[in-house]
């Protein structure tokens, strides 16, 4: 019972149950997170002076420790998994709502004057045009969000147990088996992995319309050929700020500080 | 007809983009708005299709006001050809070409059948139906956006400065394309542009527009050229517009000669029978031909027999006899080294040359009856 798929009984899951209870605490949130940044977003494109304080709150609210959340969602959700995963979409809403504002915008002038001149009304609009365009941009975003939220599901550990593959962490402790924490931080990191490759192989499918040379992994520009400044800010979709990044390069052991 | 009437465009700012526009815009030619960036323009032709309200005044297609109804309707109803051709990157270029005619309603069999049939028309290869926008050059995606604006065949088709972002080689494939098109098919078209070259290759009426948004002409282009109604539109025009107006004169009139045109096989003998012909038409050089009366290069006529094709002076280039304006005559002539131009048919084959002068002969002779032709009409 020492071995690396082992769990220990007070888990009540075996190897596999973790991933996908994981899977689902680390998913639901970044859906939950797209189905509002989705309209949002759209809002902040429409009243351009909305995004501005948007972008302050969400930013603010990303500063907020998920701990600090924990505190205050305990007395109304409990120790549940809904109480882990409301901070996480919340995370997620901070990255895609740039993403989306910034793919959408990202549509050429003239590209939009033709649709309104050919008699696209704005939801026909937005639908067939703004939203496949800002696919690049909004999977950029996705990427992030799913690998950032993968990552901090561990911390659901603090209460009672919710944190999936990382309560083998609180457990490699309690049960002196490193190997577990070793489990842990590898299964996390390929999970990650996996998931990004997918989202990746998502955006070639839905986006066989771009050009292959700015279609490289990470960027997110499109009509690029022209406007090679729009690539760029483009780049700064991907990595909204700082702490994103942080965020998604470090193991889930330091990220049970939050 | 478009019935643009005392159409004043005027934002919140107070900045009045159009002042009290009034145009009447005839079917089935095109006209073309011209003027220097600010002048309204743009704004003038988003109005007709509303992209633009008007503050003050109505616009009316064939009598009826284009408030009349829904405005998606009427877009629908009407071609639009923007800079840089706005496709949309996501579809392919047939789905590109099929989306009026889809908005419309009509089946996706249908609507890439017409898109298929329409990429022939503007000179598109068959095979470019489904690859992706990003895999065109600016040429074929502007091709694609004029077939795009044709696509439900509209009576109207709206261009704001379509061909700007090309370079000047493709620029004329696309203008002679449109030119033979507009031939084909008769479309209203109204056509923005800031190049007034482009509005007088273009233009069956050329509306030049002034900064504020005021009409400073409107008429044909040859009387824009021959009588600029101000200081600006004639320094709007440029200082070569003499020159330019020549596009309008028919080279049918020049006199040509061919006395100094010879064929490779003539003989000495066959020339010096001709000697008094060359030398009452003063030519300094003799034309030589190939057996077919194709051109090759001009000769110093003691040098003739014997001379050889590849040692021949160059004739530049040679204008087609009653096809070809004056002004290309004159410029063959000013380009030629011997100061003559060669004038072919149009299988290429030489029907005489005209000297700088015979050519200065016929613009005047075509002035005193253009001048004639004003006073009487």
């Amino acid at each position: 019972m020492n071995g690396f798929f082992d769990i220990p009984s007070d888990l009540q899951h075996s190897w596999l149950g973790l991933i996908g209870l994981h899977l689902r605490e680390a998913l639901i949130p970044v859906a939950v997170g797209l189905l509002l940044a989705l309209p949002i977003g759209q809002l902040c494109v429409r009243v351009r002076w909305l995004y501005p304080p948007v972008l302050w709150v969400t930013t603010i609210l990303y500063a907020v420790p998920s701990l600090a959340f924990f505190v205050v969602l305990i007395d109304y959700t409990g120790q549940s998994e809904t109480t882990v995963m409301i901070p996480l979409a919340v995370y997620s809403l901070v990255v895609l709502v740039p993403a989306i504002v910034d793919g959408v915008r990202s549509v050429p002038q003239e590209t939009l004057a033709a649709a309104t001149a050919m008699g696209l009304g704005p939801v026909r609009r937005y639908l067939q045009v703004q939203l496949p365009i800002a696919v690049p941009a909004l999977i950029a975003g996705l990427r992030v969000a799913t690998v950032s939220s993968i990552s901090l599901v561990s911390v659901g550990t603090l209460i009672g147990n919710q944190g999936a593959l990382g309560n083998l962490l609180a457990d490699a402790m309690f049960y002196h088996r490193p190997v577990l924490a070793v489990n842990s931080v590898v299964t996390t990191a390929v999970l990650a992995i996996v998931i990004d490759a997918l989202l990746v192989l998502l955006r070639k499918v839905l986006t066989p319309w771009a050009p292959p040379a700015s279609g490289g992994s990470r960027s997110a520009g499109r009509g690029g050929r022209r406007t090679p400044g729009r690539a760029a800010k483009q780049r700064s979709v991907v990595r909204p700020r700082p702490a994103a990044l942080a965020v998604q390069d470090t193991a889930p052991v330091k990220d049970t500080a939050r | 007809m478009i019935r643009i009437d005392s159409v004043t465009k005027r934002y919140p700012d107070g900045t009045v983009a159009v002042d009290r526009l009034s145009l009447e815009i005839p079917d089935r030619s095109i006209t073309v708005l011209v003027g220097p960036s600010g002048c309204g323009k743009t704004t003038t032709l988003r109005m007709i299709n509303r992209m633009i309200e008007p503050s003050e005044g109505t616009i009316l297609i064939d009598g009826v006001d284009i408030q009349k109804q829904p405005v998606n309707t009427l877009r629908r109803g009407m071609g639009y050809v923007i800079q840089n051709a706005g496709l949309f990157q996501h579809r392919t270029i047939v789905d590109n070409i099929a989306t009026v005619p889809r908005l419309l309603g009509w089946s996706k069999d249908r609507a890439r059948g017409r898109a298929r049939e329409l990429m022939t028309r503007v000179g598109l290869d068959a095979s470019l139906a489904s690859r992706y926008p990003y895999q065109l050059s600016g040429g074929q995606q502007q091709r694609v956006g004029v077939a795009r604006a044709l696509a439900a065949d509209p009576p109207v088709l709206l261009m704001d400065e379509p061909f700007s972002a090309v370079d000047p080689i493709v620029r004329k494939g696309l203008q002679e394309e449109l030119l033979r098109i507009q031939e084909e098919l008769g479309k209203t078209i109204v056509f923005v542009t800031h190049d007034i070259d482009e509005a007088i290759r273009l233009g069956t009426m050329v509306a030049v527009m002034r900064t504020g948004g005021h009409l400073a002409q409107y008429a044909p282009p040859a009387e824009l050229l021959s009588s600029p109604a101000d200081a600006f539109v004639e320094d709007f025009l440029g200082a070569d517009r003499g020159i330019r107006r020549l596009s309008f004169f028919t080279s049918a009139g020049l006199e040509l000669t061919t006395a100094p045109v010879v064929a490779l096989d003539t003989t000495a003998r066959q020339l010096a029978a001709r000697e008094a012909e060359i030398a009452e038409v003063a030519a300094p050089h003799l034309l030589v031909t190939d057996l077919d009366g194709k051109p090759l290069g001009w000769c110093a006529p003691e040098d003739f027999p014997g001379a050889e094709p590849g040692r021949l002076l160059s004739f530049g280039r040679p204008f087609e006899f009653g096809k070809d304006s004056l002004r290309a005559a004159l410029d063959c002539a000013v380009l030629s080294p011997t100061g003559w131009a060669v004038a072919v048919d149009a299988e290429g084959r030489a029907v005489g040359v005209a000297s700088q002068e015979t050519i200065g002969e016929a613009i005047r002779a075509a002035h005193a009856e253009r001048r004639k032709a004003d006073v009487a009409g």
